[in-house]
This record gives structure tokens, sequence and C-alpha cells, in this order.
């Protein structure tokens, strides 16, 4: 973008050169010899789809996990980065998506926690003086719109971001690295974040910045580098970054076919979404499920897919907006009565919104459903544990028996115990929010071959996924989102990885 | 079940050696006092269950039975004409149910901590008791001999609190374990929101539980009042949640939510009012009452964790062996 600063990374050296770096969680490889070059004063942004193991990777740069192989140069010289602390000592600060500031602490206060000045006499006394006038330089420094003495509980998300650079600036990073920092900023917001940014290339720091909006890397960005499925996919020199280069990079990658779904769409139409509004989105919502039918609800993270299924399930109030399942109109206000009007939600995070953990299995997949097993009030117990067997067996799950607590089953089975919950009570309209997530490939395969049988039942069937490939092999058709609104749908021959995404990156007009 | 038979063994260690340094502590007379008091206690506690099941914390307790106790006899003695009797407990058990609904709503509504509103209601309702009665003690006298022995009577010498304590025990197990309702209640308290998620009206559950802990707590109330016969507004009741809490969690309850049973709750009951008794027989100092069941409590706590934490590194071993079966 700019000639000066391409130039002057020829012939400098890196003030952080990785390499090798690997990282393995259980049953996935996050990270597999990834590396990765930052110059001096430039603004490397780091892309790649979601799980493409942006994060993983910055948590490394942070010091936050540490990597299973791989060295980390810093000004030439082996770094070993094994805690926070640690990687602040060696010029690093890592932004997180989610801002860690106290909010009942003024500005000042924030920016040194942890780092105070200390006055002498007394032993934990601070110098309060010297901390805000620190402060107050380095705010002016960002043109912050807000002073030193003010609450951060009182600044929106943009603010407190500036108080994060604050904060690193307060140290001296010269790395500053930034997660998904506009994620929830609005485009004035942004703008002003970019001048911030561009202010401290100037003067010398250097700036990761780690996106999936690529309007913004286009914007921002004097080098971009492309991760995919935890390796290096490729890297753009400024004058090559634009958006279908990106994508190209992001995506393409042979679609392996290791599960055949049979369509049982019907004509009848379940569930009808009628310009809905959710809190968070400005756009109004349309589409229809139908009987049999598997709709994905594709996006990157963020794009308001499980804000729309806490929608419908009554968990988060609309703006705006009719629900009509069977053809007839329904009010919901909680998840009771989502249930009562034939919706179920097998939610984002299994353990805490799924499962209650403490319990059997049998209490858990009779939750939902226990008033079929009941006689004035009471559990039939008999009938209850026939129930539980009868998911057990139906479902393969694998659990020395129904008495099991359920915090001891593997992540694949304790899905298949929330899927039950919600079979016993047969519904009309089922919401998946990532089923799969924490899943191994056994126990995905028997998930999917469920959710058909669910579909040859009649169920209609919403499914929010951010795996590319589970999208493309299990949904009929495919819905995009993007920034709260659905950006476009997609079936048959149109349904590809990089129709997906250039819908989800907002690439599409 | 391995649990109850722990807390059993406790009590009767307790009451083992007690019984060694003087043999009177198992004289009928002796255990029939014990069995009389832990009924009221008992009953009182069991309400308490409710709430600590939820994960919340009931702390009016002790000040409803201030209440109901101050209120009892002056409905029965002072009111011009006197109240019937069957009234007069309908009333108060009406109240009692108005302060539980009070607290459920505040703390499903408007979101506020259970102990912040139980602990306005402790000094609320024991202020009004005394404004009422004008702090001036409670009786009645010589009448009421048949109502009083709802308190202070036996049936084939088992004192009738004690009776009464079975009926409502077996009444809230066969509501915590055996209804839809139990089943809410404890999946709330593990987890409210996966309980909600799940369709449950946790609101309403939590609601109840607290409506449960005050209506009990003032039947207790106007169990206590007519067997002391001697009411003083300004005391009644006083620290009778703390022994309520005391027992529950001596009875296996987690302050955390989700977990208790009535028959550990009775038997946790039976081992702070034998602690009590043995005091009492033993010539220890009352002044040291609580002390000793302070101590008690921790010690019973204690104990409960590291066996918890041993089978649960058992139960990894175990795991850890036939993994391989097991996890798929």
């Amino acid at each position: 973008m700019e000639p000066s600063v391409a130039k002057l990374q020829n012939n400098a050296q890196p003030i952080m050169e990785v390499s090798g770096i690997s990282k393995r969680f259980p049953g996935v490889v996050a990270l597999d010899k990834v590396k990765l070059k930052l110059y001096p004063t430039e603004i490397l942004a780091v892309i790649g789809e979601n799980g493409a193991g942006k994060s993983t990777l910055m948590k490394i740069l942070g010091g936050i996990i540490s990597p299973d192989n791989g060295s980390i140069l810093l000004n030439g010289r082996e770094a070993v980065l094994v805690s926070s602390a640690a990687a602040t000592r060696a010029g690093i600060a890592l932004i997180h998506q989610e801002l860690n500031l106290a909010e009942n602490l003024t500005v000042a206060e924030n920016v040194f926690l942890g780092r105070e000045f200390r006055r002498g006499g007394l032993p934990g006394l601070i110098d309060q003086g010297r901390i805000y006038r620190e402060t107050g330089k380095i705010l002016h420094r960002l043109a912050a719109p807000f002073s030193e003495n003010t609450l951060v509980g009182q600044l929106s998300i943009g603010q407190r971001q500036l108080v994060e650079i604050a904060r690193a600036l307060a140290i001296n990073s010269r790395i500053l690295i930034l997660d998904e920092p506009t994620s929830s900023l609005s485009r004035p917001e942004t703008v002003r974040l970019f001048a911030v940014l561009r202010e401290l290339r100037a003067a010398g720091v250097s700036i990761i910045y780690v996106s999936h909006r690529l309007g913004e890397v286009e914007e921002i960005a004097d080098r971009v580098l492309v991760l995919r499925d935890g390796c290096n996919s490729g890297e753009l020199q400024a004058g090559e970054i634009n958006r279908k280069q990106m994508v190209k990079l992001m995506v393409g990658r042979d679609v392996q076919q290791f599960y055949h779904h049979r369509n049982h769409t019907t004509d009848k139409v379940v569930l009808e979404v009628e310009g809905l509004v959710t809190r968070q989105g400005r756009q109004k919502i349309n589409f229809k499920v139908r009987a049999g039918e598997i709709v994905g609800l594709a996006g990157l993270v963020g794009s308001g897919r499980t804000r729309l299924a806490r929608t419908l399930f009554g968990i988060d109030k609309p703006n705006a907006g009719a629900i009509r399942i069977a053809g007839k109109r329904v009010t919901i206000n909680c998840p009771r009565e989502a249930v009562a009007a034939g919706m179920a939600l097998v939610p984002e995070d299994r353990k805490l919104q799924g499962l209650i953990l403490e319990m059997t299995v049998e209490e858990n997949i009779v939750l939902a459903a226990i008033r079929q097993y009941q006689i004035f009030k009471l559990i039939h117990r008999r009938r209850k544990r026939a129930a539980a067997r009868q998911m057990i067996d139906r479902l393969r799950i694998r659990t020395p028996g129904p008495d099991q607590q359920t915090q001891y089953l593997s992540g694949g089975n304790q899905q298949k115990v929330v899927l039950s919950k919600w079979l016993c009570l047969k519904p009309m309209v089922l919401i998946l929010d990532e089923p799969t997530r924490g899943v191994d490939v056994l126990a995905k395969e028997e998930i999917y071959r469920l959710m058909e049988e669910m579909t040859r039942e009649g169920i209609a069937v919403l499914m929010i996924s951010s795996e590319m490939q589970e999208v493309l092999a299990v949904a009929d058709r495919v819905l995009v989102m993007h920034e709260g609104g659905i950006a476009g749908e997609l079936a048959g021959n149109q349904l590809t990885e990089e129709s997906i995404m250039s819908l989800a990156t907002g690439s599409r007009a | 079940m391995k649990k109850i038979a722990g807390i059993f063994a406790v009590l009767i260690a307790v009451a083992a050696v007690t019984t060694l340094i003087e043999p009177n502590f198992l004289s009928s007379n002796n255990i029939r006092n014990i069995a009389r008091w832990t009924g009221m206690y008992g009953i009182m506690t069991i309400g308490m269950t409710f709430v600590i099941i939820t994960g919340g914390i009931d702390l009016s307790v002790g000040a409803i039975v201030g209440l109901t106790g101050t209120l009892l006899p002056m409905f029965l003695t002072q009111s011009h004409p006197p109240l019937p009797v069957g009234a007069a407990i309908i009333i108060l058990l009406a109240i009692s149910a108005l302060i539980g609904l009070v607290h459920g709503l505040l703390i499903t509504r408007l979101r506020l901590q259970p102990f912040v509103v139980t602990l306005c209601g402790l000094f609320a309702y024991r202020g009004l008791a005394r404004y009422i009665s004008g702090d001036a003690t409670q009786g009645f006298g010589n009448g009421y001999q048949g109502l009083r022995y709802l308190a202070s009577g036996s049936i084939l010498s088992i004192p009738a609190p004690f009776i009464l304590l079975i009926i409502i025990a077996i009444l809230a197990a066969i509501f915590l374990n055996r209804s839809i309702y139990g089943l809410y209640l404890r999946a709330l308290g593990n987890n409210e929101q996966a309980a909600r998620y799940s369709g449950i009206n946790t609101g309403r559950m939590i609601i109840a539980a607290y409506m449960i802990s005050a209506v009990l707590a003032g039947w207790a109330g106007m169990l206590f009042a007519l067997d002391l016969n001697s009411v003083q507004p300004s005391s009644m009741g006083s620290f009778f949640e703390l022994y309520a809490i005391a027992g529950a969690v001596l009875g296996g309850c987690s302050l955390r939510g989700g977990s208790g049973s009535i028959i550990g709750v009775i038997i946790g009951t039976a081992i702070v009012r034998v602690l009590y008794n043995s005091i009492n027989i033993l010539g220890i100092a009352t002044q040291l009452e609580y002390t000793v069941i302070g101590i008690v409590l921790l010690l019973g706590v204690m104990a409960d964790e590291v066996i918890k934490r041993f089978s649960a590194a058992r139960l990894r071993v175990r795991e850890g062996l036939s993994g391989r079966k097991k996890t798929v």
C-alpha cells in the first residue's frame, strides 16, 4: 500500500520470526508447522476461516498457551513465552476478542493495573498522581475522547479497546496483536481505530491484525498471512491484497465427501420466519424451513447465527417480526413457550446450556419430556426408564447404564444425550447450534445419520455450523448470515465453499 | 446412600460417646425430649432444604418462627372475640406463604440475591413481631390444652412433633424424588440455564421453594410456641435459620445447589439436637454450645469433601484402566 513500508521490509530484519509452530488439542491439530514473519512498522493481517488456527496462534504469541513444537525469534533471539507476563516483558501485547478490563475502576487504574508505580515509604501505596499523569499523556497520543478519570464501565466497546491499547503503550510494547478488534465496533469507531493503528505504525509499533472482515483487511493491511486448517495457506504482499485472492487462499481445498446425505424435503412449510429483527441486527430476517428439510445456517463467528437461534427459541427478545409454526402464528417469550410450540434447541454450549452434568443420563434424557411419563405429577419410573433405554439403544449412547452421571460421558455421547432429550418430545422444528463441536469423527457421522433419520420423520431442521464440510455434506439448503442479516441463500449447484465464503464475508453485491 | 450411612454413623457415634460417659442419655425421657425437638427443628430444616437445593438460602426462617410464634398466642388469647383455632392457623400459614411468595418474586423477577432478600426479611419480620406484641411475652396460659398436644403430647409414647415431622418428611421426599417438580428442582439447582433451555419454568419452581420454606418455618414457629407456652418476641427463633442451614449441610445438602436428601437432613438435624443435649447432660458449659456445633459442622463438611475427592480419584483410576472401552 505504502511503498516506503514495503521497501523497508526487504532489507529489514524481522522483529518477530515464528517457525514450525505446532499445537495439538485432544482430537484436533490446531496448528501444523506454521510460520510467520513480522517486520518493524508494518500491519500484518492474519486471516482464515473459523477454526483455521488464527486464535490459537495468537494465544501462543501472547504466552497464554504453549506450542508443542516450533520456535519464536524476537529481534533474532530465541524467546520462550511461557506466560502472558513473559510475553508482556518481551514487548508483546495481545488484545483479546473479549476485553479484560475492570469496569469499576477508572481508565488510569486499568491502564496500570498490576504494574502500578509505587510510592516510597509504606508498602502498597500507589503513586496515584503519576499513574493519572502518564495515562493522560497516552490518551492524548491516542486522541481518546475520554479522560483518565472516567470509569471504564461508562465507556463504549470501541473506547474500551482504546484503553486496552493504552495499556499496551504504557509498557512500551513493540508488537501489538489485535484479535478481531472490530467485531463489535460501529463503522465510525472502526475508522477511528484504524487511524490510531496507522499512527502507532508510524511511531514504530508492529501490529498483527486478526480479522475475518476482508474489506477492513484490504483497508488496513500492509501484508496478509492466510491460514487454512492450521497450516500456512499463502501470503499476499501489498498490491495483491484483494478479496478474490484472499477468499481463494482461505478455502481452496478438496472437499471430501465423507457422508452421503439423502434429501427428505417435503412441500409442507413448518417454520416460517417473517421480518424478524434480532436484538443485535438491523436487518429483517425472512426464511422458511420445510418438513424433512435441513437448512444450514452458515456465516462467520459473530455474524448473528447464534443470536437468531436464541431469538427463535425465546431466550432473547426480538425487536420485530413474526414466527409461524405449521402455519400458526406463535408468540414465544421464553424457552418453555418455544418447547410448547414444537421447537427444540441443541444449544451451542453443551455443558453449560444443554446438559445437567451432575445428573444421570436417564434424568437428562427425560428432563424435557417428563410430563409424558407421569401420573398425577408423580413420575412413572418404569416408563421413564423404558424411554431412557430406548433412546440409549436408538442413538447408541455409550454409557455403562442409564444411571451414569452425564459428566463422565465423552463429548459425542453427551451430545447424543442432548439430542435424545428432544427426541422424546417429538418436536416439529429442531434447531442445532454447532451440533458436532468437540465431537470425534465417528460420533459426528452418527449425529449426521440421526439428523437424516429425523428428517425422514418430517422434522424441520435448522443447523448452525462453522464447519464448511459439514454444511456442504448435510444441509439441503444454506442460508448465509452476514452482520446480523441473511446475505443470501444457496442450494444445489450454487452450494460451494467459495460461494458461502464470499457471501459470509460480504463480498457479493 | 453411602452419604446417609456416613452421617448416620456420626449420629450413632455422638450418641454412643455420650452414653458411655452418662448412661442417662438413653433414658426414655431424654430420647423423647430429643425426638420432640428434632421434630420441630426438622420441619423447619426440610423447608430450608428446598431453598438450598435451588442454590439459594433463606435467612428469614428464624424471624418467621418468631412472627408466627408470637402471633398464634396473640390471635388466640388477645383478639376479641378470640379467633377460632383453625382460622388462626390458616391465617398464619397464609401470611407465611405470602412472605415466601414475596421472597421468590424478588429473587426471580428482580433478580436480587437470595441472601440479601431473606436477610432483609430477617430484620423486618423480627421487628414486626416485636412491634405487634409490644415486646411483651406471649403465651396460652392454661388454655388450649388440646391444641398444645400437637407440640407437647405423644402418641404411643412418640412425641407428636416427631410424628408430624415424619409425615411432612414423607410428603417432601415424594415431592423431591418422585414428582416431576422434584426433578425440575434438582435440575435447576445444578444448572439453571440448562433447565430453562429444556423448557422448565425455573422461576415458578424457585418461588415454590421459598414458599415451602416460609410455610414450614411458620408451622414450626407455631409448634415451638405451643410447646414453650412462653414466647419472647425479641428472641423467639433467633439463630434458628443457622440451625436449619447447619442441619441441611450436615445432612448432605450442597450450598451450591442441586443435591440434598430429606432423610439426610433429618439425621443432620438430629445430630445438632443430640449435640445440644449432650452438652447439657455431660455438664459441659452451655456457653460452649455454639462452639461445639461449629466444630462438628466443620469436621463433617471436611470429611465429606475428603471422601468426595478420594472417590473421584478412585473413579479416575478405574476409568483410566478401562478407558479405552468406555469412551469412544
